[in-house]
């Protein structure tokens, strides 16, 4: 069974995002950028049922500029066995990802799509359901634990106050929450052997999709300033504080 | 020329930044206290493939150069880990070059693959108490006895020789009034460290307590023959490939070194707020900060220089030594200042400054003096007269 792994090219998450001077969007220039920590759990799922024998191929596939090879290449020094990039400089929106991902996923034939549950730059959580709508394919979201069976997967979704087990059909569509695996990371041997590794670039025209925006960002804006906290020197003040000036209680 | 980073050494220093990662201030802080060797983070950078950054691929190494070590050399010490951090894996990255480049097959697959998948540390054992820079006039003798040489001598500032499981040897096989030449007559060998044969005592210094620095006594070890590296007689030949990659790795120490001090003294005149504003707002701060970043971003090109230099296979020497003259005493500096832009914080152990500065010391001295670098580049650059 072929795995295929979107993964997103995003601000690194250690950095401090900054609002652009003219308000179109954040500073990604000059900035530190990786792979999306979502996609890091992704990744490191797939090479785990790889290494299980539950998997023959994992192919990594990203969406984007073309330095998002940069992000491929992680996928491949981690473990994947080739990549995909759709080059475009359009900003994607999550609808047009998941056209591109379905027209992957047709020429590829995956058993299995695994996506980081949503990205941290802009935080939409839709790739991957979206993804599942256009193929008409089972989906598990926010998984946190994934069992392969014989022609069907057993996920663990992390819901509100706590967690839901579902049998899908394959092929299907899961999104991995933060709790499903603890990723490695590539040594320096795999990240050489993976300069050698094939990364095949597609056009979106070539795809037969338009990725032309259908959103229009009216502004991007820090958020408000908080102001320093107070130290107080007991729990009596704490009450009193909480009571009469924050009037919360 | 170019000033971007390869693809390498972008892969390298993110690699070497999350592998030192959980191994924080207070990790360090702590073994400069206890003095205990840092295996667990030896073992974490052998785990990531690091240890074999510029061994051949052949041997399971990534097969890059001396550039891409300077990357992770810096990234190390940069991280906080320092000098002890540095040098706890230092010998394991380049101190085999001479296995490398006249090391039989046979050894190369015997020698290299365990230092790299960090199942064996190696030690340099080349300087004796009567003779440091002066290599020729060592003492340290290896008798041949049919298929095996038997040393004996002392040797001093062996770095690592506790927890080491062998060492690269130099002595003598042919006595200094049967030679031709100063310089022929001594024999390299790396030889398991017989501790029955090998006595080990660790010399009470300065700093980087955490990396043990000793004296060796060899009381007849026998070396097998094939643990012989390339011809016997050839040894300083071999020793000689691997002064200039030492002295930039050393170089690229230091910068690492001088920068993690450096942040620290910026982030601390940053947040310390004396008569309503931040100390880093006064020139009198700012300034001496400014001189360090300066000093050191000279120095980091100058080592990149020599390393780009060793790499295309060119003639290095004056570059090498510059680039650690420059970066030991920008190091230095660097230091200092941190511990004066923290005040009386700068003191105590617990902001780490004062441990950098001990450390400082060891690239300004090893593996050479900065005034014996002045004499080279005084002599083989400026052509003046040797003066020594």
């Amino acid at each position: 069974m072929k795995i295929l792994v979107p993964v997103k090219r995003v601000v690194d998450a250690n950095i401090k995002v900054r609002v652009k001077a003219d308000g179109t969007g954040v500073e990604t220039q000059n900035v530190k950028m990786s792979m999306n920590p979502f996609c890091e759990i992704a990744v490191e799922q797939a090479i785990r049922l790889k290494e299980a024998g539950k998997a023959t191929e994992i192919i990594a596939v990203s969406c984007g500029v073309a330095q998002s090879q940069e992000t491929l290449r992680t996928a491949l020094a981690m473990g994947a066995d080739r990549g995909i990039l759709v080059e475009t400089d359009v900003a994607l929106e999550p609808l047009a990802i998941a056209k591109l991902l379905k027209a992957v996923v047709e020429k590829e034939q995956p058993g299995l799509v695994i996506l980081g549950k949503q990205a941290i730059d802009n935080d939409c959580n839709q790739t991957g359901q979206m993804l599942a709508a256009l193929l008409g394919w089972p989906q598990g979201t926010f998984i946190s634990k994934l069992e392969m069976g014989d022609g069907s997967a057993e996920v663990t979704r992390e819901i509100d106050g706590g967690l839901e087990v579902i049998k899908i059909k394959l092929p299907a569509i899961v999104t991995v929450d933060l709790r499903l695996n603890e990723p490695r990371y590539a040594s320096l041997p795999n990240i050489m052997k993976a300069k050698k590794k094939p990364i095949e670039t597609l056009k979106p025209d070539a795809l037969g999709v338009d990725v032309n925006p259908r959103v229009v960002t009216l502004k991007v804006v820090e958020p408000p300033k908080r102001n320093a906290g107070v130290k107080v020197p007991d729990v009596k003040t704490l009450v009193e504080k909480l009571r009469n000036e924050a009037k919360v209680i | 020329m170019n000033f971007e980073p390869s693809a390498s050494q972008r892969d390298i220093r993110a690699l070497a930044e999350r592998v030192c990662a959980p191994f924080d201030d207070s990790y360090w802080l702590k073994r400069d206290e206890d003095g205990i060797f840092p295996h667990d983070f030896h073992r974490a950078v052998a785990d990531a493939g690091l240890l074999g950054v510029a061994m051949p691929e052949s041997v399971g190494g990534a097969g890059l150069g001396i550039s891409e070590a300077a990357v992770l050399m810096r990234a190390i010490a940069e991280s906080g880990a320092g000098m002890a951090g540095a040098s706890s894996v230092h010998m394991n990255i380049f101190g085999l070059q001479p296995v490398v480049v006249f090391g039989t097959d046979e050894q190369k697959t015997r020698f290299l693959p365990p230092l790299i998948r960090g199942e064996e540390k190696a030690c340099f054992a080349v300087t004796e108490p009567d003779a440091g820079l002066n290599t020729t006039e060592i003492k340290t003798r290896a008798e041949r006895k049919g298929d095996r040489y038997v040393i004996t001598g002392q040797k001093i500032w062996i770095s690592t020789a506790q927890v080491a499981d062998r060492a690269l040897i130099l002595a003598r096989t042919t006595p200094l009034d049967e030679v031709v030449k100063k310089t022929h007559g001594l024999s390299l060998f790396y030889a398991k460290l017989d501790r029955a044969k090998v006595e080990a005592r660790a010399i009470r210094k300065m700093g980087r307590h955490a990396v043990d620095s000793n004296m060796l006594f060899f009381d007849g070890l026998e070396v097998p023959a094939e643990d012989r590296v390339g011809e016997e007689g050839a040894g300083f030949k071999m020793l000689l490939h691997g002064l200039n990659p030492e002295r930039i790795l050393i170089a690229a120490e230091a910068v690492g070194l001088g920068m993690v001090a450096l942040k620290r003294a910026t982030d601390y005149a940053k947040q310390r707020v004396v008569f309503g504003r931040p100390i880093g707002q006064n020139q009198g701060i700012q300034h001496p900060l400014a001189r360090c970043w300066m000093n050191l971003e000279a120095a980091d090109l100058m080592t990149l220089k020599a390393a780009a230099l060793y790499d295309a296979g060119k003639e290095c020497g004056a570059e090498a030594n510059t680039a650690k003259f420059l970066a030991a005493e920008a190091a230095f500096t660097a230091c200092e200042t941190a511990i004066q832009t923290h005040g009386g914080m700068g003191y105590s152990a617990e902001f780490h400054v004062e441990r950098y500065l001990r450390e400082s010391f060891i690239p300004r001295i090893a593996p050479i003096s900065p005034q014996m670098i002045m004499n080279h580049i005084a002599e083989k650059v400026l052509g003046l007269p040797k003066s020594y």
